[in-house]
C-alpha cells in the first residue's frame, strides 16, 4: 500500500521542476484561487491555522500562528524568508524539494507573502549546493516571466518580488536571525531575541521566516483546504512530512509519510535494517535532538507529539539509524565535533562549552577517559543548554546528555577498557557503504 | 512607567528599560561583562543571567526588557547556578595567571571570579592560545585573555565611528583582530583599554610599569582641547604613569581622546627643564631661582626705562592655566604694557572691541547631543575636537543633519549631508551664498551690510542644500571651528554665521574653542584692552618688541606665522621663557624658567562651555620646577607691583571668578564690524591644519602618540587637478615658498583638498620654517 503524498507524489524527475510540468500537476492553481475566490490574507492564515501545519525547520512552531504575528498593515518594506540553509547533519530534504519541485516553494512563498503582507522574499540556499541553487534561479525566472512574481501578480493588486540568496555553507546561518544577518552581508551570528523578526527582522523590518518544506505545503493546503491537510496527519500534526532516513538502512533517502505513521513503517520503506541487524539507536529529528534507544523507537509513531513523548523531538525530520555495529562513543565524538566547529562563538557557554564537550568525548574515545567524565559531560551540557543566545547551544548539549543517559554503560566500558564495546572490525563492517535508490 | 519586582523589591522604571537597568535602580548588582551603558546590547557573555518568573530558562538581564508585574531574582539558586556556570566557561580557556597579567588587580573577570568562580578548575584539557596582535604604539595585546565580549568592537563601530577591530573566525577560533594586521588609528582608540574587562587590551606605554594598588588616583583636567575632559592621573611616587577618564556625563561622558590619555609621557625626562637657565656670552648656565628672577626683573625694568613700556611683549599659550594667564596679564599691565595675547594662531582681531562677551560654544557641551542639525564651518573636526565630533556622530546617527563648509574634507566618520569645499578666501562668499539661500527660504531680510553683496550673487546647489537643512532644524547650530578662527577673515565669518543664524530662525552660533583655556584667556583678560592700542598676537610679531616673556608658548609651532615670530624673537634683546620643557627656545631666549606642567601645579581651565574646572597638583614638581603662578607672583613682587600678594592659586582664581558668574560673560554676539570682501590671492592658497599630536608643547613630546600615524610628519596635500596644473605628482617632492620662507615636502594627492589650495600642516617640524597658516604659496616640483 502506498501512502498519500503532498510534496513528492508524481514527480518524474525528468522535468518536474519546470513550470509547465508544475502547472500540469495543478501548480499555481492555489494562487489563482486566492484572487478568483477571492481569499483575504486573513482567510489564508485561517486556512493554514486550520491545517495545523507546523514548521518543518526544526522547532515545529505552528505556521499559521507565526504568520499572524506579522504587522501586515505597517507601511514600508516587509520580508518573507525561506530557510533552505539545511545544514543539520542527517537532513537532506529541502535540497530535494528545491531540486524536483521548486515551484511548490515559490507558490508557497507568494501565498505566504500575500498572507503576511510581505513585499519581498528571499530564499536562503545552503552554500554547498550549487546545482540546486541554479535550478531555483531558473524556476524564479520562469515564474517571473509567467507573471507569478513581480508587480500586480495575475492582474491583482498584490506585488511580490522573490530572490534567491546563496549562502556560504555555515550551519549557524540556518538559525533564522543569523540567516538575516548573513543576507544583510554581515557575519552569520544569531541575534538576541526579543525583538523577534516579526517586529525587527531583515534590515530592521518585519520579517517572517519559514522552512522550505513548510512553504512547499502551502499551495496544497490552500488548494485542498486546511481540514483535508489536517486529516492527512493527525490532530495537532497536520499533513505529511518528508523524513530523511540515513544510516544503517538498506535504502537511505527521503520518504514522505503522513504524520503519525509508525516508525516501523518508515523503516520498512527505507528497506529495513541492513543485513538484518538490530536497531540500536535512532536520532529521530536531526543531529541536534536526543538519541532514543532502538526499542523505544520501534514503538514510536512519526509525529511531533509522539516523539516528544518518547523523549526526543521530530526536529527537521532527519532519521539517523544506528545498528549494533555502532560505537556510541565514537558517534557522539563525531556529533560533538560538529557543534564545536559550527558554534558561531559569540556567546560564552556555547563557544567554550562545545570545545570542552568535544575534547572530553574525544579523550574518552581515545582511551583517556575517567569515570568522572560522564557526570562532568552531563553537567557541562546542562550549563550550556538554555543559557545561550540561540538553540545551537541546546543542540550541542542534547546529544551529549541523551547519549550518556541511554548508553552510559557503553561509555563506562569504554573508559574502563580503553576501547569500544563494539569491536572495531564490526564497526568497520557496519559502515560499508550501500547505495540505495532515492525516491 | 512599568513596575517590576526584583529580589522582592519593587521599582518603577521607564517602559523599554532592561532588567539590568531596573536592578541598578534598586542598587542590586548583576554581574556582567559585555554590557556597557554607552554601547549597544550584545548579550553575548551571559554573565548577567537571572531568573524570571514563569520563564523556563534564565534570561540575560542586560537584554531582557521589563514587563509589567515581572518578577526577577538575581541571586536565586537558578540564577546563581547559571552565573557560576558561565563563569566556569569564561575561565576554562582564560589563563589563570593573574600575578603576571597587567590587568591584575583591576580585572573584572578576576573580581567576579572571586564571587562566582570555583577554587579549582574542572577543565583538564589543553587551553586555547591566541596569538597577540600589533595594534600600534598605544594598545598592548594579550589575546589569549580575551573573553569575546566585543566591547572593543562595538566601541569602534558605534563611538569611534570606525570598525578597526572585529571578530574573525567562529566558535572557539574567534578572535579579535584588525583588518589585515593594520594598527588601530582612531584618535579615541585608548578607550578600548578601559572597556576591555580583562587584560587582553592594555596600555602599551604603561605596560608592566606598576600595579593598580600602588597608584594614587588623583583628579585633574585635560590641558589639550577646549572640552576640558576630566581625568584621573595615576601616580606612582612622583610620576604620572597612567591617565584614565574621570566620568563626567556633561563633558567627556566616560571617554577621553588618546591625546588626553597618553600625553603624560611628555612630563618626564628627558623632556623637562630642571633648573632656571641664563644665557651668558652665548652659553647656557644653570642658576638659582633668585638669580634668574632678579635677572628678569632687571631686564624688563631696563627695557621699559630705555625703550618705553611698549617695548615689552607678553605671549601666552592658551594651554596655560587661568591663574598663569591672569598673573601674566597683571604683570604686563603692572609694567604698563598692553602687549599681551594668548590667541596665538589667530590672525584677524577685528572683533576685539566689538564683541559683546567671551566667545564660547554658545551652549553647554551636553546640549550638542540634543541638536538636530549643525553646520560646521572651518574645522578639522575629528582631529581638532575628537569628543565633540563623537557627540555629533551620535546625533547624526539619530537623524541630525550635519553639513560643513571647509577647505579640506577629511573623513569625520559621520554622515555629512553636504560638504561645501571651498578655498579659504572663498569662505565669506560661501557663507553669503548660504545666507542668500536661507533668506529666500525664510523670507528674512538680510542686514543692509550684506544685502548689497547678495543681490547678484549666484547660489550654488551645495549652499542651497545647506540652507535647507539649517532651516529645517528645530534645534540647530552653526559651529565655527579652529580653522574659521585662524582664518584671516575670522571676524567676517563670525558675523556671517550670526547673520545666517538670525535669518534662518533661532539657530545658535558656537565657537569650538581651540585650546584648554581659549575661553579662560579672555576671562583672565590676557589680551589687549579695547582701545588701549596694545599689540595683539599678530601685532606682537609684526611690530616687534624689545623684550618678550613667553608663557608655555613655542612660537615656532604655536603661532599663526612662525617665520615672523621667530624673526621678532631673534631680534629681541631679551626673551624670557616660562616652560616646563627643554629643547625649543635655545636660539633666541636668554632666560629659561622651569615651570610646572598641569600635573604639578594647581590651576584652572575654563572650557569651551565656560565651565571653570580647577585642579590640584597630582605630583610633586620635578627638579626645580615651580608652579607658573608662583613664578609670576615672585616676579611681580620683585618688580614691586601692587596687589601681587597671592598665597594660593585658589586665591588668584577667586579674585577673578568667585562671585562672578563666568557664564554671564559669555557671548558670541557683537556690534557691527567694518569689512571688505576679500579677494582670492593670485596662485595657490595655503590651508593649514594643526595635526592632533602637534597642538601644544605637551603633546608634541609624547613619544607613543608621536609614533602613531597621526604623529608622522606632514606631507603637502593637493587636489589631483590642481597638482597637474602646477606639475606636481603623487609621492613626488615639492619646494614650497611663502614670502622669504621655503621648505621641501613630499606630495600626496588628495581629492579632499579644495582646488587651488595646498594643504600643509602647521605646528610641525617640516613646515615650521614657513610663513603664515593662510595666504599665497608657491610650489614647484623638485
Ligand atoms: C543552529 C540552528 C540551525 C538551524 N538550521 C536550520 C535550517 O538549516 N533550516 C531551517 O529551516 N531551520 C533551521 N533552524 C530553525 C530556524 O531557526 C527556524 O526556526 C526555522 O527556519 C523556522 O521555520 P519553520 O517555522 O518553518 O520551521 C535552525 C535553528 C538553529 C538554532
Ligand atoms: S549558542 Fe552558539 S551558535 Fe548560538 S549564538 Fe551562542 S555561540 Fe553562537
Ligand atoms: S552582560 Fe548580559 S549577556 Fe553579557
Amino acid at each position: 500500500m502506498s501512502l498519500p503524498t503532498i510534496l513528492t507524489g508524481g514527480l518524474d524527475r525528468e522535468s518536474s521542476w519546470r513550470l509547465a510540468d508544475y502547472e500540469r500537476r495543478g501548480g499555481y492553481q492555489a494562487l489563482r484561487a486566492i484572487f478568483s475566490r477571492p481569499l483575504s490574507p486573513d482567510d489564508v492564515i485561517a486556512e493554514v491555522k486550520k491545517s495545523s501545519l507546523r514548521g518543518r525547520g526544526g522547532a515545529g512552531f505552528p505556521t499559521g500562528l507565526k504568520w499572524s504575528f506579522m504587522p501586515r498593515n505597517l507601511p514600508g518594506e516587509k520580508y518573507l524568508i525561506c530557510n533552505s540553509d539545511e545544514g543539520e547533519p542527517g537532513t537532506f530534504k529541502d535540497r530535494d524539494i528545491l531540486r524536483w519541485n521548486p515551484h511548490a516553494v515559490i507558490e508557497g512563498m507568494i501565498i505566504g507573502g500575500y498572507a503576511t503582507g510581505a513585499t519581498r522574499g528571499y530564499n536562503y540556499i545552503h552554500g554547498e549546493i550549487f546545482e540546486v541553487y541554479e535550478r531555483f534561479e531558473q524556476a524564479l525566472e520562469e515564474a517571473r516571466v509567467a507573471g507569478y512574481l513581480g508587480k500586480n501578480i495575475l492582474g491583482s493588486e498584490f506585488s511580490f518580488e522573490l530572490f534567491a540568496h546563496h549562502g556560504y555553507g555555515a550551519y549557524i546561518c540556518g538559525e533564522e536571525t543569523a540567516l538575516l544577518e548573513s543576507i544583510e552581508g554581515k557575519k552569520g551570528q544569531p541575534r538576541y531575541k526579543p525583538p523577534f523578526p516579526a517586529s525587527f527582522g531583515l534590515y530592521g523590518r518585519p520579517t517572517t521566516i519559514n522552512n522550505t518544506e513548510t512553504f512547499a505545503n502551502i499551495p496544497w493546503i490552500i488548494g485542498n483546504g486546511g481540514d483535508r491537510f489536517l486529516e492527512m496527519g493527525k490532530a495537532n500534526n497536520g499533513g505529511t512530512k518528508i523524513f530523511s532516513v540515513s544510516g544503517h538502512v538498506n535504502r537511505p533517502g527521503n520518504y514522505e509519510i503522513p504524520l503519525g505513521t509508525p516508525f516501523v513503517k518508515l523503516l520498512e520503506m527505507a528497506g529495513g535494517m541492513r543485513a538484518g541487524r538490530k536497531l540500536k539507536a535512532c536520532i529521530p529529528g536531526g543531529s541536534s535532538m536526543p538519541v532514543l534507544p532502538g526499542d523505544v523507537m520501534m514503538n514510536c509513531d512519526m509525529d511531533y507529539d509522539s516523539i516528544a513523548k518518547a523523549g526526543s523531538a521530530l526536529g527537521s525530520g532527519a532519521v539517523i539509524i544506528m545498528d549494533e555495529t555502532t560505537c556510541m562513543v565514537r558517534a557522539l565524538e563525531r556529533l560533538s565535533y560538529f557543534y564545536f566547529e559550527e558554534s558561531c562563538g559569540q556567546c560564552t557557554p556555547c563557544r567554550e562549552g562545545t570545545g570542552w564537550l568535544y575534547r572530553v568525548v574525544h579523550r574518552i574515545e581515545h582511551g583517556q577517559g575517567r569515570q568522572s567524565d560522564l557526570d562532568l559531560l552531563t553537567s557541562v551540557a546542562d550549563n550550556i543548554a538554555g543559557r545561550t543566545i540561540c538553540a545551537l547551544g541546546d543542540a550541542a548539549a542534547l546529544p551529549v546528555k541523551s547519549f550518556i543517559q541511554h548508553f552510559r554503560d557503553e561509555f563506562a566500558y569504554h573508559i574502563d577498557n580503553r576501547r569500544c564495546l563494539v569491536p572495531v572490525e564490526m564497526q568497520r563492517e557496519g559502515s560499508r557503504i550501500y547505495v540505495g535508490e532515492p525516491w | 512607567m512599568v513596575e517590576v519586582e526584583i529580589d522582592g523589591k519593587k521599582v518603577e522604571v521607564a517602559e523599554g528599560s532592561t532588567v539590568l537597568k531596573a536592578a541598578q535602580e534598586l542598587g542590586i548588582f548583576v554581574p556582567h561583562f559585555c554590557y556597557h551603558k554607552k554601547l549597544s546590547i550584545a548579550a553575548n557573555c551571559r554573565m548577567c543571567l537571572v531568573q524570571v518568573e514563569k520563564a523556563p530558562k534564565p534570561a540575560p538581564a542586560c537584554a531582557t526588557p521589563v514587563a509589567p508585574g515581572m518578577k526577577v531574582w538575581t541571586h536565586s539558586e537558578q540564577a546563581v547556578r547559571a552565573q557560576k556556570g558561565v563563569m566556569e566557561f569564561l575561565l576554562i580557556n582564560h589563563p589563570l595567571d593573574c600575578p603576571i597579567c597587567d590587568q591584575g588587580g583591576e580585572c573584572q573577570l578576576q573580581d567576579l571570579a572571586v564571587g562566582y568562580g570555583n577554587s579549582a578548575s574542572r577543565y583538564q584539557e589543553e587551553k586555547r592560545v591566541v596569538l597577540n596582535k600589533n595594534l600600534g604604539p598605544l594598545i598592548s595585546t594579550d589575546m589569549t585573555r580575551c573573553i569575546h565580549c566585543t566591547r572593543c568592537v562595538r566601541f569602534g563601530q558605534e563611538i569611534a565611528g570606525i570598525m578597526e577591530l572585529g571578530v574573525a573566525g567562529r566558535g572557539e577560533h574567534s578572535e579579535i583582530l584588525t583588518f589585515m594586521g593594520r594598527a588601530v588609528s582612531s584618535e579615541l582608540s585608548g578607550n578600548v583599554i578601559d572597556l576591555c574587562p580583562v587584560g587582553a587590551l592594555t596600555s602599551k606605554p604603561f605596560r608592566f610599569a606598576a600595579r593598580t594598588w600602588e597608584l594614587a588616583r588623583r583628579r585633574t583636567v585635560s590641558p589639550h582641547d577646549s572640552l576640558g575632559a576630566t581625568l584621573i592621573a595615576q601616580v606612582k611616587g612622583d610620576e604620572v604613569v597612567r591617565v584614565l577618564p574621570l566620568e563626567n556625563e556633561e563633558v567627556n561622558e566616560c571617554w577621553i581622546a588618546d591625546r588626553d590619555r597618553f600625553s603624560y609621557e611628555a612630563l618626564r625626562q628627558p623632556h623637562r627643564l630642571n633648573a632656571p637657565m641664563l644665557k651668558q656670552n652665548g652659553a647656557w648656565t644653570e642658576v638659582d631661582w633668585q638669580t634668574a628672577l632678579e635677572y628678569v626683573a632687571h631686564a624688563f625694568r631696563d627695557i621699559a626705562a630705555e625703550h618705553g613700556k611698549d617695548a615689552l611683549g607678553f605671549v601666552a599659550s592658551p594651554h596655560s592655566t587661568l591663574e598663569e594667564l591672569y598673573l601674566m596679564q597683571r604683570l604686563a599691565r603692572g609694567l604698563g604694557s598692553e602687549n599681551i595675547d594668548f590667541r596665538l594662531r589667530q590672525s584677524d582681531f577685528s572683533l576685539d572691541g566689538v564683541r559683546s562677551g567671551v566667545p564660547w560654544l554658545g551652549m553647554n557641551i551636553a546640549e550638542i547631543s540634543r541638536l538636530d542639525g549643525a553646520l560646521v564651518i572651518g574645522s578639522f573636526l575629528r582631529k581638532d575636537h575628537p569628543l565633540l565630533c563623537q557627540r555629533l556622530r551620535q546625533i547624526a546617527k539619530r537623524g541630525a543633519r550635519i553639513t560643513a563648509v571647509h577647505a579640506a574634507q577629511d573623513d569625520w566618520l559621520l554622515p555629512v549631508e553636504t560638504f561645501m569645499k571651498v578655498a579659504p578666501s572663498a569662505f565669506p562668499v560661501a557663507l553669503l551664498e548660504i545666507l542668500k539661500a536661507v533668506c529666500s527660504t525664510t523670507g528674512a531680510s538680510p542686514d543692509t551690510q550684506f544685502a548689497a553683496y547678495l543681490e547678484s550673487l549666484p547660489v550654488s546647489d551645495e549652499a542651497r542644500r545647506i540652507a535647507e537643512s539649517l532651516c529645517s532644524a528645530r534645534n540647530g547650530a552653526l559651529l565655527l571651528g579652529n580653522f574659521a578662527q585662524h582664518h584671516p577673515d575670522a571676524g567676517l565669518l563670525h558675523s556671517l554665521a550670526l547673520e545666517i543664524a538670525r535669518c534662518a530662525g533661532q539657530l545658535r552660533v558656537g565657537i569650538l574653542g581651540e585650546a584648554a583655556n581659549s575661553v579662560g584667556g579672555y576671562v583672565a583678560g590676557a589680551c589687549p584692552s579695547p582701545g588701549s592700542g596694545g599689540r595683539n598676537a599678530r601685532m606682537l610679531w609684526e611690530d616687534p618688541c624689545r623684550a618678550y616673556l613667553l608663557l608655555n608658548a613655542e612660537p615656532r609651532f604655536d603661532c599663526a606665522d612662525p617665520a615672523q615670530a621667530l624673526s621678532a624673537l631673534s631680534n629681541a634683546e631679551h626673551v624670557v621663557v616660562l616652560t616646563p620643557f627643554v629643547g625649543e627656545h635655545g636660539d633666541y631666549a636668554d632666560c629659561l624658567l622651569p615651570i610646572a606642567p598641569f600635573t604639578e601645579t594647581s590651576g584652572s581651565f575654563v572650557n569651551t562651555e565656560g565651565r571653570v574646572q580647577s585642579f590640584r597638583p597630582v605630583a610633586q614638581a620635578l627638579a626645580q620646577s615651580r608652579p607658573g603662578w608662583k613664578v609670576l607672583r615672585v616676579l611681580g613682587n620683585l618688580l614691586s607691583l601692587p596687589e601681587f600678594e597671592f598665597e594660593s592659586s585658589e586665591q588668584i582664581r577667586d579674585s577673578l571668578v568667585a562671585g562672578r558668574d563666568v557664564t554671564a560673560q559669555l557671548s558670541n554676539d557683537m556690534g557691527r564690524v567694518d569689512w571688505t570682501m576679500p579677494s582670492a590671492p593670485p596662485g595657490l592658497e595655503r590651508v593649514s591644519d594643526i595635526p592632533i599630536y602637534r597642538t601644544d608643547a605637551v603633546v608634541r613630546r609624547a613619544s607613543a602618540l608621536q609614533a602613531c600615524r597621526d604623529g608622522t610628519d606632514p606631507v603637502l596635500r593637493i587636489h589631483p587637478a590642481t597638482a597637474s596644473e602646477v606639475g606636481l605628482s603623487n609621492k613626488g617632492r615639492a619646494r614650497v615658498k611663502q614670502g622669504g620662507a621655503a621648505t621641501e615636502l613630499s606630495v600626496q594627492l588628495d581629492e579632499g583638498v579644495a582646488r587651488g589650495c595646498v594643504r600643509i600642516a602647521a605646528a610641525c617640524e617640516a613646515s615650521s620654517s614657513l610663513g603664515p597658516m593662510f595666504g599665497p604659496v608657491t610650489v614647484e616640483a623638485c
